[in-house]
């Protein structure tokens, strides 16, 4: 018995390493045409947010361009030195472009950029610079100033709800931006926002959602990865608003619209530009206007506030509309951005401060 | 015929290293029929995950970096576990020691000097060992269970971190990310081989753990340990001090978390954020069980497992196989070590059973 | 502060504590038999995978529970052949184990984010189930009622029955209670199944109650609070109904305070009300350590194999 298992265990193993030995092969490197693009995602491509645009838009470039690009991706790649080691990995398999999707990407990316001088490198809401590295983002803020306009025009208790998770500057600006437009249409309105202190935890973010609406807001928004929060609204009553990707198959009565990230048209023409030869590491912030942000239809809504949303983006198109026209005052009642001027792409890059009107302090 | 269970007289010494290798193939069998039948390359999977990593000279070094934590953390685990002192606190030691040595490490900023960094290293270890004192302590008087406190201190651990991260150690140039600033030259560990990434605290591991194999193989430390874990009682009687083995277990193994912890900060983070603990702690409780409680065995599974995590990404680029996989993988191989385990202490005898009553005589002669 | 405040926060705290305290009941009666099952958090999540596919595909929430029970036991016995036949070591299993519903479930799971189910009606007539003050009462998840018939379930079968008697024995001195004649390995299967089945009705409250969605990891690691909240209780069935809510106040309280702007909330950090929890159960473990008193202490015999000796 004892022979007979140890013969067990030696043909076991030696299959193994059959069944193992025809597949092995040597990684293609030939880095030729077609152009080999990666991905590195910072969650699963199928989180319903972030990182579903993401994919959906590296699709929409792959068919733009055809057989002239390969694309790989990785999903779920944690911030810091896992990241480094994936970046590396595909700068390793021949990709000529590469995209890191997560502000956390951007000193790991950075330090394989200066080891590839000859692969572009694209960081999305990055803001370091090197030869071969350029950054891009969406004015988010401009897609938030149409919600925030509905919220204006919809709300009664004048209270509007904003789920945020941490103050960094994009979320800091979407909460700017929608006070500022609910402002507009609504002069009482202010914004009561909780910071849940975490990027992903669906449970608390239901519950945190509930603690607004329990407190009076009667409008919601949130600034957070998961559909909890528009769920609740829809089980409360309570209008809502998508961000990301449409969200309204989470909330079909109450999601009134949904901020679209559309990284499609900008990953095209980036990968254009490396193919063509004319790639220039040079930074883009794109809006409405570039085709970078979209509203999902805008439904179940009175037609007056249906008309004043549309204007709101066809003002952002065309150029008359911009939520961060002065005067502009932050929490405290100075005035940051005077009447006349406009905040600029900068600041808004780097926004660290509150309006006024906005209940809730940066921790 | 029926499957029987015999005690062994002495555990199987063969069977002791060859269980590991066998779960190690054991996964790979049965991950590559799994994945094949819920629609994957199901062999390419396991090819990408256990063979590509090896076969890929570039990623030796992700290996040794990944590699390095874990088992940095699982000799120091091994060693309680040996005592059967069950500290699973490791990732709260891990992340405390690297706390203390980051805190270091934003008071010398401004400072240039080769005295930084050891002092960074020091104030890890001490980091880790303070962490790891609290169940100690809390074992040694009043008797608390040490398994439980030890990972309650764990979750106190991290959202310590959580709130010093993202609230005074935020970087103030950093846009208000919840991280803390770069570490700055002075703070980082050297890289040791030119051209990769390789850094010193990965070298540092493999001699730590080269001195633990012997501390326990020739120290009376060694021997107290083993003897406290296997025989209680024999060990009162030759006047080791069970409260005595308690506080050098945790402080031993807790200090080695925290020095893990802090290698990760001046080694590959080179800043904290709230996604610096990684699951190492838990990992390495994996790593010192299926490198069998001893220092060059948890080397070994240190770097399978890392073997896994590296393999884990190149299948997702090569087969789009989603990130979970290498979970399921990692737990499959402990599941199969540990249900070989038994292999050790027993034999399996197929008995007729009719005549069950002359067999335990026979093994035991046959032992 | 109104009466319709003070129904909202009821709610939503009854809604917090659902899923630590079903878990922590199946964890408890584990743990009283004698064995440690720190799995709680991968069996959560494989019972909010079944329960949300379920629902996915049947539209049926009441099957979904089931479902998330029957998968939540089979899952635990992968821990029970390991841990009871085999007598592998129970931490190093159950953090396997862990891992393996964290990793199984994502896998199932990644044809079911970005969809929404439909889940229980409230079984009482809308005149209760729907008035702004007595919803309160009649306004819940049937799963909540479920909850604490559950818990009155368990208190009487551990202190009243002779099952009962014998699973506290096994857990208690498991030598002895072999020597009487009690098979010790299969009363424990039976706990760790017990244990199991709670633990996907736990993660089943996700899907069903709390966010009617699914996403990776979605119990956000309250499978380690439920181990927290058996210690907390001192493994009393009743003290882990207080228990449960009072982690569930905890939780929730913070949130609340913070949408009210009130300017004592800066006092303490989130993260310090988040980190209670665990501190609490440090604290309660040294203090029944220390006190001994009847009831109150941990099983004996808890995370120890046990090997008959036939």
């Amino acid at each position: 018995m004892n022979m007979n298992r140890r013969r067990f265990v030696q043909a076991a193993a030696t299959t193994a390493i059959a069944a193992a030995l025809p597949i092995i092969h040597t990684r293609s490197a030939f880095a030729a045409d077609p152009l080999k693009i990666g991905y590195v995602y910072v969650g699963p491509i199928n989180d319903g947010g972030w990182n579903t645009a993401h994919e959906a838009a590296r699709q929409e470039m792959l068919k733009a361009l055809g057989d002239k690009v390969t694309s790989v991706y990785v999903e779920n790649v944690p911030e810091g030195p896992d990241s480094e080691r994936v970046i590396r990995d595909l700068a390793n398999q021949g990709c000529g472009l590469i995209f890191g999707t997560s502000f956390g990407y951007m000193d790991s990316l950075m330090k394989v950029a200066k080891d590839f001088p000859n692969i572009k490198f694209e960081m999305c809401t990055g803001f370091k610079h090197a030869p071969n590295v350029a950054n891009y983002n969406i004015r988010f803020h401009e897609g938030r100033s149409v919600i925030g306009t509905i919220a204006g025009m919809l709300t009664k208790t004048n209270v509007g709800g904003y789920l945020a998770t941490f103050p960094v500057p994009e979320v800091v600006s979407g909460i700017n931006s929608f006070q500022l437009a609910a402002q507009k249409v609504n002069p009482k309105f202010r914004t009561k926002v909780i910071w849940i202190n975490t990027w992903f935890d669906p449970a608390k973010e239901a519950d945190a959602a509930r603690a607004l609406i329990d407190q009076g807001a009667d409008v919601m928004t949130q600034h957070t990865d998961s559909p909890a929060a528009v769920q609740v609204c829809e089980q409360k009553g309570i209008p809502t608003f998508g961000q990301g990707a449409d969200q309204s198959q989470f909330a079909p009565t109450m999601c009134k619209t949904s901020t679209e990230d559309q990284w499609g048209p900008f990953y095209t023409q980036a990968a254009k530009a490396v193919l063509d030869g004319t790639w220039k590491a040079q930074d883009e912030y794109w809006g409405m206007k570039e085709g970078a942000i979209k509203m999902a239809p805008i439904t179940h809504v009175p037609d007056d506030v249906k008309a004043a949303a549309e204007k709101v983006i066809s003002g952002w198109m065309d150029g008359s509309y911009n939520c961060y026209a002065g005067p502009i005052k932050d929490q405290s009642g100075a005035v940051k951005v005077p009447a006349g001027s406009v905040l600029s792409n900068d600041d808004i890059l780097g926004l660290n401060w509150l309006v006024d009107g906005v209940d809730g302090k940066i921790s | 015929m029926k499957l029987k269970l015999e005690k062994r007289a002495e555990p199987s010494a063969l069977m002791l290293y060859a269980t590991p290798v066998g779960a190690v193939i054991l996964t790979m069998i049965v991950g590559a029929i799994i994945f094949s039948v819920i629609g994957y390359n199901g062999l390419g999977a396991v090819y990408e995950v256990f063979i590509a990593p090896v076969a890929t000279s570039y990623k030796w070094q992700d290996i040794a970096i990944k590699a390095s934590p874990l088992i940095l953390i699982g000799v120091g685990l091994a060693v309680g576990n040996r005592a059967a002192i069950w500290n699973i606190g490791a990732e709260g030691q891990y992340v405390v020691g690297a706390l203390a040595g980051t805190g270091v490490g934003l008071l010398t900023q401004n400072a240039t000097g080769p005295w930084i960094l050891p002092l960074m290293l020091l104030a890890g270890i001490a980091g880790g060992a303070a962490w790891g004192a609290i169940p100690a302590l809390l074992r040694n008087r009043f008797h608390v269970n040490e398994t439980l406190s030890s990972l309650m201190m764990t979750y106190v651990a991290i959202h310590l971190m959580n709130y010093l991260v993202a609230g005074p150690w935020k970087d103030p140039t950093g846009f208000s990310f919840p991280q803390t600033p770069l570490v700055t030259a002075d703070q980082s560990l050297p890289d040791i081989i030119p051209g990769t990434q390789i850094h010193l605290g990965v070298l540092l591991t493999l001699v730590i753990a080269l001195a633990m194999a012997v501390l326990m193989a020739r120290s009376v430390f060694g021997f107290q340990v083993r003897v406290v874990g296997s025989a209680p009682h024999a060990a009162r009687h030759g006047g080791f001090s069970e409260k005595q083995t308690v506080w050098l277990v945790f402080l031993l193994s807790g200090g080695l978390a925290g020095l893990a912890g802090i290698f990760e900060v001046t080694g590959p983070f080179e800043q904290m954020s709230l996604g610096f603990p990684q699951n190492y702690g838990f990992t390495a409780i994996i790593v010192a069980f299926l490198g069998r409680l001893n220092p060059i065995g948890v080397i070994i599974a240190g770097v399978v497992l890392a073997i896994t995590y590296v393999g884990g990404d190149m299948a997702q680029s090569a087969l789009q196989l989603p990130n979970a996989s290498k979970g399921i993988f990692q737990a499959m191989m402990l599941f199969f070590l540990l249900a070989s385990d038994i292999l050790i202490r027993y034999r399996v005898r197929l008995v007729s059973q009719a005549a069950p009553a002359a067999q335990p005589a026979t093994a035991k002669s046959a032992a | 502060m109104s009466i319709d405040f003070l129904v909202a926060v009821i709610i939503t705290v009854v809604g917090a504590s659902t899923p630590i305290l079903f878990a922590g009941l199946g964890e408890l009666v584990t743990e009283k038999s004698g064995v440690l099952n720190l799995g709680v958090e991968g069996m959560m999540l494989i019972g909010a995978i079944a329960a949300f596919a379920t629902v996915d595909i049947t539209g049926n929430p009441w099957l979904a529970v089931v479902m998330a029970a029957a998968a939540g036991a089979l899952i635990s016995m992968v821990f029970a052949v390991l841990t009871l036949s085999l007598s592998a070591n129970q931490v190093a299993t159950g953090l396997a184990l862990t891992i393996f519903g964290t990793g199984l479930s994502t896998l199932i799971g990644n044809g079911f984010t970005g969809r929404a189910i439909k889940t229980f009606d409230t079984i009482f007539p809308d005149v209760l189930a729907k008035d702004p003050f007595w919803k309160v009462i009649f306004g819940y998840s049937p799963l909540v009622y479920f909850s604490f018939i559950m818990v009155a379930l368990v208190a009487w079968f551990l202190s009243r029955t002779r099952p009962g008697l014998i699973l506290r024995a096994v857990g208690e001195n498991d030598v002895s209670a072999h020597s009487i004649g009690y098979s010790v390995i299969r009363v424990r299967y039976a706990a760790v199944a017990f244990g199991g089945a709670m633990a996907g009705i736990g993660g089943a409250t996700f899907p069903l109650v709390l966010t009617p969605l699914w996403a990776e990891g979605l119990t956000g690691g309250r499978g380690w609070i439920a181990i927290a909240l058996v210690v907390f209780a001192g493994w009393r069935p009743v003290w882990l109904l207080g228990g449960a809510y009072f982690f569930g106040l905890l939780s929730t309280f913070e949130l609340y305070a913070k949408a009210s702007g009130a300017s004592w909330t800066a006092i303490l950090p989130s993260e310090a009300w988040a980190a209670l929890p665990y501190l609490a159960t440090v604290v309660v473990l040294a203090v029944i350590s220390v006190s001994k008193r009847a009831g109150g202490n941990a099983p004996a015999c808890l995370g120890k194999p046990f090997i008959p000796s036939a």
